[in-house]
């Protein structure tokens, strides 16, 4: 049975429907494509993850709980009694470290570090060797009296190879002021994940070659 | 003292700033007798190597007498010496490997933290060039401050003229490093794109090195000619298909090096190109790699890239399925300047190479900025620029 065909009504409402039509079906289609690439493909379910091999202080978590956690390696060129011992001699650590101003040792271990702050301000801490091994490694901690909590240590061991000596920084501190006090600290630079890089070059640079590099043409 | 000072994207001056002092021990301060403009500088000049600040000294092919010497310097005062433009402390695990460019000591701590976000490790300290190389005041002055003296500058007979040697600071051994980094054997086919004072340098080295034939590409008249005065033959990309050109010349194999002599700014007619060139000037692509690209195609399956041209950033549309697929090897790098001075200075002396034939202008320092518009500009006829700090202002000889 011949059913007429609908004649096809071009109306104004009509081409607005067929155009929302071919809009919504481009939409879909391209919907479908996002679909197809974005989706993940149906595969096993997650594994369970195990322990890597890197060190902790590369995990991309990188606070934990009020402590934030920074650390860092370098290859010297140059024995390891000779590094432990320049490190040892705490007074020497001004020579490389940036925002150190100077480190007092006193008897039992104490160390008094006066270390340069955002905005010209100093701040003094006081730290307790904790651990020592002769030739391997430092670890010290805050005292109650110091202004920043903070814990860390300093390993040494043998590159392969005869590469000289692998110095591992590992510093735990609480921000002052918390995440806030961090961010101001990173934008001058004075963060502890920013100065121990480049502390540490300083280190390398010394020993390694006598002097600290600078592009300054004049001494003062 | 009077030094070319970067002021930004094509304008440079000569302006007046402290004479430098011994800062380290190891230091030393060399009177400039003798510097040069490399294209590398023109690379600065257009404003497309990130980290060069308006103050900056440029320069970075110079040599000069000793005036001054660090108590740990082995130089003594009145010694005639050419300084690479690499700093090299010669003491830390790349200096020992001779990987001089590599050197972990030389930029200073604070300006390594930009290029070791861009490369994954910081890059040595450089003279004259942008702060991601330590941003060191440069050799197109009246005197330098020689970090490492000790490590770096090569004393120089005095009866060799400064013309003879200068170009030990960066341009000849780059040429060298490059002609070695292709790893020519006999029978080999050579192909050098860009036929610059680098390219130059590179076909006379290959040819030094056993190569049966180097053919030399550019698309300025002159600097063919120059290539081909030293031996090798030429391609105009302007006038010829370069990739059908190489075939053709080496029997439908293809040639078993290629040196890219050309870096980041390249020319060149392809569309490829010629989007990166949009990029660049919009900047939002550093390098500019139809040369590579051309060169990547054209060599053999099997065979050697070398890549002595500088660049600083990413490509777009690199061919690594044409390196993968063809087996190539890959070398490049900042010139290892240090490694290859005894040897080279030698070369000079017997008389096996000269490199004074690309030399085309000789300026006092004080029209620098002159020459930098010329070697810019007029790259067909003015091939070198030797700058000399004592000439008066507007003498020039050509």
């Amino acid at each position: 049975m011949d059913q007429p065909h609908p004649t096809p009504r071009w109306t104004a409402d009509g081409r607005v429907l067929a155009t929302a039509a071919a809009a919504l079906g481009l939409g879909a289609l391209a919907g479908l494509a996002a679909y197809g690439v974005l989706a993940p493909s149906p595969r096993a379910p997650e594994p369970r993850r195990i322990p890597d091999d890197a060190p902790g202080r590369t995990a991309r978590q990188a606070r934990f709980g009020d402590f934030a956690v920074t650390g860092r390696s370098v290859t010297i060129n140059r024995p390891r009694e000779e590094v432990f011992a320049f490190w040892r001699h705490f007074p020497n650590l001004s020579q490389f470290m940036e925002n150190i101003e100077s480190v007092r040792e006193e008897p039992g271990g104490l160390g008094i570090w006066t270390i340069r702050a955002p905005l010209g301000m100093t701040v003094e801490v006081r730290t307790r060797i904790v651990n020592e091994r002769p030739g391997e490694q430092i670890a010290w901690r805050s005292t109650p009296d110091s202004d920043v909590e903070t814990e860390g240590k300093v390993s040494f061991r043998d590159a392969p190879g005869g590469r000289g000596t692998i110095v591992a920084a590992l510093v735990a501190w609480k921000p002052p002021f918390g995440a806030l006090g961090q961010t101001v600290a990173r934008l001058f630079a004075a963060e502890p994940s920013v100065q121990s890089r480049r502390d540490l070059k300083r280190l390398k640079m010394l020993l390694e070659t006598g002097e600290i590099a600078t592009n300054r043409n004049r001494k003062a | 003292m009077r030094a070319l000072t970067y002021h930004g994207k094509h304008d440079v001056r000569v302006d007046t700033h402290p004479d430098p002092e011994i800062v380290n021990p190891r230091d030393a301060i060399i009177e400039v007798t003798s510097t040069a403009i490399c294209g590398s500088d023109l690379h600065l000049y257009n404003g497309v190597i990130p980290g060069v600040l308006s103050g900056d000294i440029l320069g970075h092919e110079f040599m000069g007498i000793v005036v001054e010497a660090g108590p740990k310097s082995t130089l003594r005062k009145g010694q005639r010496v050419v300084v690479p433009f690499t700093i090299s402390c010669g003491a830390c695990f790349h200096c020992r490997n001779e990987d001089y460019s590599a050197c972990d000591n030389s930029n200073p701590a604070e300006k390594q933290d930009a290029s070791e976000a861009l490369y994954g490790q910081p890059m040595a300290g450089l003279f004259g060039y942008s702060h991601l190389t330590g941003g060191y005041p440069g050799g197109q002055a009246e005197y330098v401050r020689v970090p490492f003296s000790d490590v770096g500058p090569i004393v120089v007979p005095d009866g060799l003229e400064d013309e003879r040697v200068l170009f030990l600071s960066d341009i000849l051994p780059t040429g060298w490093m490059a002609a070695e980094n292709a790893d020519i054997r006999g029978g080999d086919t050579v192909v050098v794109f860009g036929a610059g004072p680098v390219g130059l340098f590179a076909v006379q080295s290959a040819l030094v090195m056993g190569a049966e034939q180097v053919i030399a590409i550019d698309h300025y008249p002159h600097r063919l000619e120059l290539a081909r005065g030293l031996g090798a033959r030429i391609i105009d990309f302007t006038q010829t298909e370069v990739l059908d050109a190489l075939l053709e010349m080496t029997g439908g194999q293809g040639p078993d090096a290629v040196i890219d002599a050309v870096g980041m700014e390249s020319h060149g007619m392809r569309p490829d190109n010629l989007a990166d060139t949009v990029k660049q000037k919009v900047g939002m692509g550093a390098d500019r790699v139809g040369a590579l690209r051309t060169a990547i195609m054209a060599v053999r399956k099997g065979g050697r890239l070398s890549i002595p041209g500088v660049y600083g950033g990413l490509a777009d549309k690199f061919p690594i399925g044409a390196v993968m697929e063809k087996g190539l090897t890959v070398r490049t790098g900042q010139t290892h300047v240090q490694r290859y001075l005894p040897d080279l200075l030698r070369r000079i002396e017997e008389g096996e190479i000269d490199t004074t034939f690309l030399i085309s202008h000789r300026l006092s320092l004080e029209d620098a900025p002159a020459g930098y518009r010329n070697f810019l500009y007029n790259q067909n006829l003015w091939t070198k620029v030797v700058l000399k700090p004592k000439w008066e202002k507007g003498r020039m000889q050509a």
